[in-house]
């Protein structure tokens, strides 16, 4: 669907053979087909048709190695739930995993033990991912030993981690989460999954939650471990200034599905979906001069219960026309593009959609 | 000029329950009729706690109160039973972070708001019935009529909200706390609702606080911004004097690590270190062990607080040296 | 340029003493003085109890009719003595031994079945999960004197018989929190990373779960010593559990009812001990209840 673009990032060169890397350095290291998750709504006893939340309904992608992709929705959007099926917390209602050219809990592919070593997540709330009644070096240092690490190597290792992200180990080591802030709690999630040496990381919304300033700082953490450990980042939040300035590429959700996704500078230069512009334009002004006058959409995001046909933005959107309500769309490459992908008709020449009246 | 709406003197509050805390140390400033400030401030800074002293929230037993709080001419800390139900709700009134906990869930939205309504008034239910739809139709909730004999768990985040900013408003008070309202939400929600705030206080020419972490929040409903540290305000000023031209260094600190388009690519100017511990504050200024400005006097001496005219600085050593207007 | 390194963490003091858990448990312990004092009582009582053959004043079976139901301060019976001329002080010392051991036994099987039992339960969740609790909830519908009873009178009278039947009593309501806390604890957020980890069920349980679910079912269960106390000392005086002339404090409320209008006094401490030693386990576990919140 996409070519990997080479460009170089401030990664540091390196020309070892990182034994690790199986497909090498075209492979993307993960690429994701048409995952799709339903949940069961309680109907009650007595309720003829059964209800189901879409929650992911279709997603596909590929992260390219060493590359940040960032996923922006809101509520409702099937983000969290897309990085849980990823992360494989939940099974998959149908779709299929391809990490570094193996297939993930397939047959012939990557067993799940193995898997979980080469990615792991760091949640939101930086206090319930933390076992309250463990000292943060143990936390730490249980990852390994589960992997079959002796104790004392791991206890080392986890002193060492807790130095890299900026805690001194004899001052944090024997904490627990309740002693800490919460700046300093997401720096021990964050160590704790580096310590599998992980060769990708979910941040599901991990610096949400942080004070502003606390937040620079953690995103500075991230990028410099991204780069001294050759990490792939999926990076997934609501807030679109961070994505901006964390991604090389960006994906943008909504009710459960992929409306957009293309490198970071085209979407926030030329978003090419309405959903997307909305949103774009929807961040509050910082110039006290020009204020933000009119809201782009109104109405909160639906919840993805059993939606119509066509497609699913459609009774928001204000270009919208009868083949949206009936056909829908699918990811098609912008035109004059190489790498940005949109599901609009206002896209696609061949939908029906009528020129008059459409963006640009 | 005409007498300020609300008026804070040297307001102090020490919480001396089970957690010990120095929350909020000479905080003063002035809101004039119709006017929106802005009070920006990470965890631990106070301003939620200014918000709930207003309303007189906080449990009699365990905190002590200093100082002065001046609204609509009436000494809000001496105000007790009737006089202080009174004053909540008709003279002051809040908007809370988390919708959903801010409503009883076993009550309709109509029923609520006529509570409220009557609590304050002595209209009969039908009078307070069409007041409440009138001011739901007023935030713009679709359906209202619906919506009044709906609960509220069966409304969305973004409804929910809308319906408790009506709420407050019901009894058409002349100040507005509004703590957090946005930060829950979404970011196309948040935008309609910061509009929607906007609107109604021209319409009302009602005083609003406003409370937020977000600077392009604040940017969006004040007129004057009071950035605030560990129990103090630190900087006050008209909204583009502090966002464009911040004199103090924690300011310029939080408007420098806001992420923007420009910073691809580089390094972020993060704030280093942490917000302080309210049971345990340094000596001097609360903000010099993180201040890359800071001297030996910052270290030692508590910043006096400069005024001038609406503008306020507690800076020993600020970024950019005011004009002598001596 | 390093700007994220060397957090000057002025704001919270490192650590000097003992960070293990249950030391801190103990030193948050020394600031319930209600609990120390309930302890300290405990303590004598059960001191009394395990050395009474050597520091009781008489033999708890040598009766005499020519002594009997000597009030209170009676030269060398200083509490008296039952109807069968029996040294009060004795019997209750004695007594102590089987109420306590009946009152604690069941209440500690219990711990340790129910918490099993809910832990898996919790864990498992689904309809496994469904089909424990649905079970476990038919003995829960019934009053624990009524089940205790009928347990107990289906298994005959005896020592051995109550403790079983207490325990069968004891187990639904561990269960009960143990599967309610597991269920709870199993959503937090670090369970995922647990899983996350790649490590098995049972390690995930061992070392996440466990410690936070046996905090709160600890609680609940030390709150039951004193409901056990009670209950046993029923069954005995009901005839269901312990058989005369073994001294036992419930048996011996049931032999002393003929004497409560001659004498009260005497005739009423079994009841006070009974009372006593459960008031002291029920503040003692509030006390432990508190020390155990590990934020304070």
């Amino acid at each position: 669907m996409k070519t990997l673009a080479t460009e170089t990032l401030k990664t540091p060169m390196t020309t070892d053979f990182d034994p690790q890397d199986r497909g090498g350095p075209a492979q993307p290291l993960l690429v994701v087909n048409n995952l799709k998750k339903h949940f069961p709504v309680r109907g009650g006893f007595f309720a003829r048709e059964k209800k189901f939340v879409h929650a992911v309904d279709g997603v596909s992608f590929a992260v390219a190695k060493g590359k940040t992709l960032g996923i922006v929705g809101e509520s409702g959007c099937g983000k969290s739930t897309t990085a849980r099926l990823i992360a494989r917390l939940m099974a998959p209602d149908s779709g299929s995993m391809v990490f570094d050219g193996d297939g993930v809990a397939e047959y012939g592919g990557m067993a799940l033990k193995e898997y979980r070593r080469n990615l792991q997540m760091v949640f939101q709330d930086s206090f319930a991912s933390l076992n309250p009644r463990m000292t943060i070096v143990d936390t730490i240092a249980y990852g390994p030993q589960v992997h079959g690490m002796e104790a004392e190597k791991a206890m080392t290792e986890a002193r060492e981690l807790l130095s890299r992200v900026g805690l001194e180990p004899d001052q944090f080591a024997s904490r627990y989460p309740h002693e800490l802030s919460g700046g300093q709690r997401q720096r021990v999630n964050i160590a704790r999954a580096l310590a599998f040496h992980p060769r990708m990381v979910i941040l599901d919304e991990a610096v949400a939650a942080l004070d502003k300033s606390v937040q620079a700082q953690v995103l500075n953490l991230l990028q410099e471990l991204k780069a001294e450990n050759q990490l792939t980042y999926i990076f997934i939040s609501h807030d679109l200034h961070v994505v901006h300035y964390i991604s090389d590429e960006v994906m943008v959700m909504y009710l459960g599905q992929v409306v957009e996704q293309g490198p970071v500078e085209k979407i926030y230069s030329s978003a090419a979906h309405p959903y997307t512009r909305a949103l774009l334009s929807a961040v509050p002004s910082m110039d006290p001069a020009h204020r933000t006058q009119h809201s782009p959409l109104s109405g909160d995001p639906p919840n993805p219960i059993n939606p119509a046909s066509g497609c699913r933005f459609c009774d928001r959107c204000e270009f919208t026309q009868d083949v949206c309500k009936s056909t829908t769309p699918s990811l098609k490459l912008v035109q004059g593009e190489s790498e940005h992908v949109v599901a609009c008709h206002m896209n696609d020449q061949h939908s029906g959609y009528t020129r008059q009246g459409a963006m640009r | 000029m005409n007498k300020p709406l609300v008026s804070l003197k040297d307001l102090t509050v020490q919480f001396t329950g089970n957690r010990k805390a120095k929350a909020l140390n000479q905080v003063s400033f002035e809101l004039a009729q119709g006017e929106v400030l802005g009070l920006l401030g990470e965890s631990g800074s106070g301003k939620s706690v200014t918000l709930r002293t207003l309303m007189r929230l906080h449990p009699e037993r365990t905190t002590s109160i200093g100082g002065s709080i001046q609204v609509a001419g009436q000494d809000v800390l001496g105000l007790k039973g009737s006089a202080l139900d009174q004053y909540r709700g008709a003279v002051a009134s809040m908007v809370f972070q988390e919708p959903g906990l801010a409503f009883d869930p076993v009550y309709t939205i109509g029923q609520q708001m006529v509570e409220a309504i009557r609590a304050h008034e002595g209209v009969d239910v039908k009078t307070a019935f069409t007041r409440s739809l009138q001011m739901l139709e007023r935030v713009q909730i679709p359906q209202a009529r619906r919506r009044l004999d709906s609960y509220p768990h069966e409304l969305s985040g973004g409804m929910r909200q809308r319906a408790m900013i009506a709420m407050s408003l019901v009894c058409r008070p002349q100040l507005l706390l509004a703590d957090e309202p946005t930060t829950a939400l979404d970011a196309t929600v948040q935008i309609q609702i910061l509009l929607l705030l906007r609107e109604l206080q021209k319409e009302t020419g009602m005083s609003v606080i406003f409370v937020t972490h977000d600077i392009g929040a604040a940017v969006e409903v004040a007129d004057r911004i009071a950035v605030m540290y560990a129990g103090r305000i630190v900087e006050m000023g008209d909204v583009a004097q502090v966002v464009k031209q911040a004199q103090h260094p924690y300011t310029q600190g939080l408007l420098a690590s806001t992420v923007k388009a420009s910073d691809k690519g580089k390094v972020l100017m993060a704030v280093p270190g942490s917000p302080p511990n309210l049971a345990n504050l340094p000596a001097g200024c609360s903000f010099a062990p993180r201040c890359s400005h800071a001297t030996e006097k910052c270290r030692q001496d508590i910043p006096q607080t400069v005024l001038t005219g609406d503008s306020s600085l507690s800076c020993w050593n600020p970024v950019r040296m005011w004009q002598d207007v001596s | 340029m390093d700007m994220n390194l060397s957090l000057t963490s002025s704001s919270i003091a490192a650590p000097t003493q003992s960070r293990s858990y249950w030391h801190v448990v103990a030193r948050q312990l020394r600031h319930e003085p209600v609990a120390i004092a309930s302890a300290f009582v405990l303590f004598l009582i059960v001191m009394a109890a395990v050395f009474a053959p050597w520091i009781a004043p008489a033999d708890p079976f040598k009766a005499s009719m020519l002594k009997r139901l000597l009030p209170i301060g009676s030269s060398g019976f200083w509490l008296g003595t039952d109807e069968l001329g029996r040294d009060m002080m004795t019997r209750l010392m004695y007594g102590g031994r089987l109420s306590l051991v009946m009152g604690v036994v069941p209440v500690f099987a219990a711990f340790f079945i129910g918490t099993s039992i809910g832990l898996f339960a919790g864990y498992v969740g689904g309809r496994i999960n469904m089909v424990i609790m649905r079970v476990l909830d038919v003995f829960y519908a019934f009053p624990s004197v009524l089940l205790a009873v009928a347990i107990s009178g289906a298994l005959g009278p005896g020592m051995s018989n109550s403790l079983i039947a207490l325990t069968l009593v004891f187990v639904p309501q561990v269960v009960r929190v143990a599967e309610s806390v597991t269920t709870q604890v199993r959503q937090l957020d670090y369970i995922e990373a647990a899983r996350l980890s790649g490590a098995s069920a049972f390690s995930i349980i061992r070392f996440h779960v466990l410690g936070n679910v046996l905090g709160p079912v600890f609680v609940y269960a030390t709150g039951l010593l004193s409901v056990s106390m009670i209950l046993a000392s029923g069954l005995s005086f009901l005839g269901l559990g312990v058989k005369p002339p073994e001294p036992e404090w419930g048996l011996m409320l049931n032999t002393l009812r003929s004497a409560i209008y001659s004498n009260p006094w005497v005739a009423a401490l079994p009841g006070a001990l009974i009372f006593i030693t459960s008031i002291a386990f029920n503040l003692l576990a509030d006390g432990i209840r508190s020390a155990m919140d590990i934020r304070r």
